[in-house]
């Protein structure tokens, strides 16, 4: 989600839409995008780019992945790579790091034609990369997690000293404050990922690749680590920046490179860029981001939260005297910073974890401890956290189209499983929710982010629910999907449901909401109206600050 | 993909054994005896002959019971290293209905081998309880509960033990079993191998075809998934431990209704263990798990034969095993032996996600 712009908006056209075919130089700009440049890069000196991919080629058994993709890369330039879930960006940066192997192409570092068998090579080389999931050992400190691998010796014994010396000198040359003895185990996200790019620039990256490196961040840290990026790229490393968050991409990037279905769509400068015309270089066709939702008719009150108090996994109070309603026929939009009861109050609501005081009721019945009397009560729920919770990555696409209802007629009679009514179901619903798969006997694991949401999506609302419970549910999933379950959750508001919906993304709290509650340490602080309210007040509250206002 | 896996399945256990066979001839070789002799009285004395397939089918009976045992517990994510004292829980309980009670044999043979597999699967239940509750890890627990079974039926047939042989003098065994709770055999063919097969089926069956396998399945792959699904993860754990060994429990009462005629402690005390190679070679398919226990079994059977044509010990048998079972825990041992890159990368049986979980 970007900023909310009108579809009716003259954009500026970047590139053509039809794909490039890239077997030419990508930076085919024309004159006036190259006016346009945020930064000049000495290109008419002799000194070759920092990183220069020729047609890269990698196959999969089945599929293409990448499709002759070119990519160029100067020192202290910031490129994003956008690209569709399943677009081949993350294979496309796997074979500059190394991991994979391109069937064709050339890769160029610094004028030089070289081979990455590995990512040891790659970092040998000052290519390091950033990974979605942090490369980290827990239990060990920051200092011990940077050094590890590169030790400073003496006589085969670990010089800590000198390691926190180190790290601490590194640390304040790029700003990146840390302490060097903490234990990482017990560090927030954002410096966690911190740690990541310390150990990068201790390697002495001069290449940096970032797989989103946002997403798991709070709205304050994706600030800093921006602010962060741009101090190593005026420092001249350059940095290869994935995400699906064309807001990112707008403020922090020189250059966006966009792939779609393996295939390089083009390359262009930011300066001149809008959300709007990146997302149709992404998707193909243009993409509405304020979802069109005609007037809430609400009903009676289907979710009634009073004074509820829920433990976390440390048993402390995370959900501590929260209190809300939910009426049929409206989107309530939960916004917060993550940590402030989020998850332990969604998950109390659907009955899978115990409330410890106060109560929850839906259409007056009240929530136990047990997620399927729940969802007997009508309330569907789309997880945080898709893959741990919301599938089973090595089942197929119908087996988690029934992951709730596999027990129930038409789907199994006396205990015995009926895969004939299984299988129409997926096939009917793969169709009408538009999940993208060769076929409904996929493994679930295999697809894109996207398309797993999707499943998810399918199997909560293909059938009127009282309820529901829709936790970040476009968290990691591209342009159009978004799009499309957007559309779906206003769709299920009409049908009468009552919608609760939790996002850190306020866009799509603005976008979707017809109130808006702010969640700040466990308490609802206040509930505003999003045509009254602005970001910046929503912001504050969601800081601790604002007004208190009664609700 | 998936023909690929499902090619592969069959053929790195192929491989592995062959890999097993020849390096178990290079050991006899190496002790100084000819391997195609040894090989040429382990094949007759396993197959030449009905005496002989029914010595290895005897043998192969509760090997299948202890295999699915490991390859069930498995569906649910659990390691059941539990299979001996299981298996001897069964065999007791199922020589006190033997001789102890007096029914026509239509329900005397299924009520014994039902009570062994029900005193079994107490024990199961108690393992998954602890893990489902108290979060004991259930390989610790199990062979904790191994000892207790063991100790607990030695007691049982012991001087002051309830079930004690009156005419056995100091053997520590029950009375002989009446001959309406004896299983039959039909020629070569011993019954309890038929039982052990039909419980192989009903498994598959159970695993793939019903909403309790499904439930099993999905707790095995994702807990987090199957709670919020609304399948009681405590529940399943408890069912599928008590039900995996309650297998193994049969295989005891087979063992005493089809083999021994009696209980007797300590009987086959490897047994139990075998059932981990068994799962493994079948990569936990239960269906699988009957050519793998024949195998394992055939190898047992024909090692006396082996023996008395060549002085090649017995126990290269267990060595002969034990590589089948490394290559096949080790698929990445075989593809470097092979220079073989293309086996599939499917995701193999790993003994070690039960830890920690």
């Amino acid at each position: 989600m970007a900023e909310v712009s009108d579809p009716s908006e003259p954009t500026e056209p970047i590139e053509p839409t039809e794909p490039i075919e890239s077997t030419e130089s990508i930076d085919s700009d024309g004159p006036d995008m190259a006016e346009k440049t945020a930064r000049s890069f000495d290109t008419s000196d002799s000194s070759p780019p920092l990183l220069e991919a020729k047609g890269l080629t990698k196959r999969f058994p089945g599929v293409v992945a990448n499709d002759s993709v070119d990519l160029t890369l100067h020192e202290g330039e910031i490129l994003g790579l956008l690209g569709e879930n399943g677009a081949g960006k993350s294979t496309l940066v796997k074979m500059l790091f190394g991991i994979h192997q391109p069937d064709e192409g050339e890769i160029y570092f610094r004028g030089e034609r070289v081979t990455n068998d590995g990512p040891g090579d790659a970092i040998a080389r000052g290519i390091a990369m950033v990974h979605q999931h942090f490369q980290l050992v827990p239990p060990l400190t920051v200092a011990e997690n940077i050094v590890l691998g590169a030790e400073p010796t003496s006589g085969g014994f670990f010089q800590r000293r000198a390691a926190e010396a180190r790290v601490k000198e590194i640390s304040e040359q790029y700003g990146l404050t840390v302490n060097p003895r903490d234990i990482v185990d017990d560090l927030p996200v954002g410096i966690q990922q911190r740690v990541e790019i310390l150990k990068a620039l201790y390697r002495g990256a001069r290449l940096l690749i970032l797989d989103e490196p946002t997403a798991v961040l709070t709205p304050q840290e994706t600030d800093e680590l921006l602010a962060i990026l741009r101090d190593l790229a005026a420092d001249g490393v350059g940095i290869i920046f994935i995400t699906h968050k064309l807001r990112e991409v707008l403020e922090v990037t020189d250059r966006v490179t966009v792939l779609r279905g393996g295939k390089g769509v083009g390359t262009s400068t930011t300066k001149g860029a809008t959300t709007a015309s990146l997302a149709e270089m992404m998707v193909g066709r243009s993409v509405v981001f304020r979802v069109e939702k005609p007037e809430a008719e609400t009903g009676d009150v289907v979710l009634r939260v009073q004074d509820l108090k829920v433990r976390d996994q440390r048993r402390q109070m995370a959900v501590d005297g929260a209190s809300l309603e939910v009426a049929a026929g409206e989107i309530l939009g939960v916004a917060g910073v993550e940590g402030n009861g989020q998850r332990e109050l969604v998950e109390a609501i659907t009955g899978i974890r115990p409330i410890v005081g106060g109560s929850a009721t839906v259409l007056d019945q009240r929530v136990v401890h047990k997620p399927r009397t729940v969802r007997d009560m009508g309330v569907a729920y789309i997880p945080e956290d898709r893959e741990r919770d919301g599938l089973v990555g090595t089942y197929s696409i119908a087996d988690n189209m029934v992951l709730a209802s596999y027990n129930r007629p038409p789907f199994a009679t006396r205990g015995v499983r009926d895969f004939d009514q299984v299988d129409d179901l997926a096939e009917r619903l793969v169709e009408e929710f538009d999940v993208r798969t060769p076929g409904i006997d996929v493994a679930v694991q295999t697809l894109s982010g996207g398309n797993k949401q999707k499943v998810i999506v399918a199997r909560e609302l293909s059938v009127p629910k009282a309820l529901v419970v829709a936790s970040q549910p476009t968290r990691g999933v591209d342009v159009g999907s978004i799009e499309f379950i957007h559309e779906q959750l206003v769709a299920a508001r009409d049908a009468g449901a009552a919608v609760l919906l939790v996002s850190a993304e306020l866009d799509e709290i603005f976008s979707l909401a017809d109130r808006i509650a702010v969640l700040y340490e466990g308490r609802i602080v206040t509930t505003l109206d999003p045509n009254t309210t602005t970001r910046e007040e929503v912001g504050l509250f969601m800081a601790g600050g604002g007004e208190r206002a009664p609700h | 993909m998936e023909k690929r896996a499902s090619l592969s399945s069959v053929v790195l256990p192929l491989i592995a054994v062959v890999l097993g066979l020849v390096l178990g001839a290079l050991l006899i070789l190496i002790s100084g005896d000819n391997p195609i002799t040894a090989y040429r009285g382990l094949l007759s004395g396993s197959l030449g002959g009905s005496d002989a397939i029914g010595r290895t089918l005897e043998k192969a009976t509760p090997l299948v019971m202890g295999g699915l045992a490991v390859a069930f517990a498995f569906k649910a994510g659990l390691f059941n290293i539990g299979g001996q004292g299981q298996l001897l829980l069964g065999a007791a309980f199922a020589g006190w209905a033997g001789y102890a009670l007096d029914l026509p044999a239509i329900i005397h043979i299924p009520f014994a081998m039902l009570l062994g597999g029900l005193a079994a699967s107490v024990l199961g239940a108690v393992a998954g309880l602890l893990k489902a509750t108290r979060g004991t890890h259930e390989v610790i627990s199990t062979i904790m509960l191994n000892f207790v079974a063991a100790n607990f039926t030695e007691w049982l047939v012991s001087r002051d033990g309830p079930w004690k042989d009156p005419e056995g003098g100091s053997l520590a065994r029950t009375p002989e079993i009446l001959s309406s709770a004896e299983l039959p055999r039909w020629g070569p063919l011993p019954t309890g191998f038929l039982v052990a097969v039909a419980a192989a089926v009903f498994i598959w069956w159970l695993v793939k075809k019903s909403t309790l396998g499904f439930e099993i399945r999905t707790v095995g792959a994702n807990p987090n998934a199957a709670t919020y699904a609304g399948i009681s993860v405590t529940r399943i754990t408890v069912i599928a431990m008590g039900l995996s060994a309650m297998l193994a429990g049969i295989g005891g009462a087979i063992q005493t209704q089809g083999v021994n005629g009696r209980f007797e402690p300590g009987f086959n005390t490897g047994l139990g263990f075998d059932g981990i190679t068994i799962a493994l070679l079948a990569r936990t398919n239960p269906i699988a798990v009957i050519p793998s226990a024949m195998l394992i079994g055939a190898l047992d059977a024909g090692s006396t034969q082996m023996q008395s044509l060549t002085d090649v010990e017995p126990e290269i048998i267990s060595v002969i095993q034990a590589m089948i079972l490394f290559f096949v825990a080790a698929p990445s041992a075989v593809r470097w032996l092979l220079r073989q890159r293309d086996l599939g990368d499917e995701p193999e049986m790993q003994l070690a996600t039960g830890w920690g979980g």
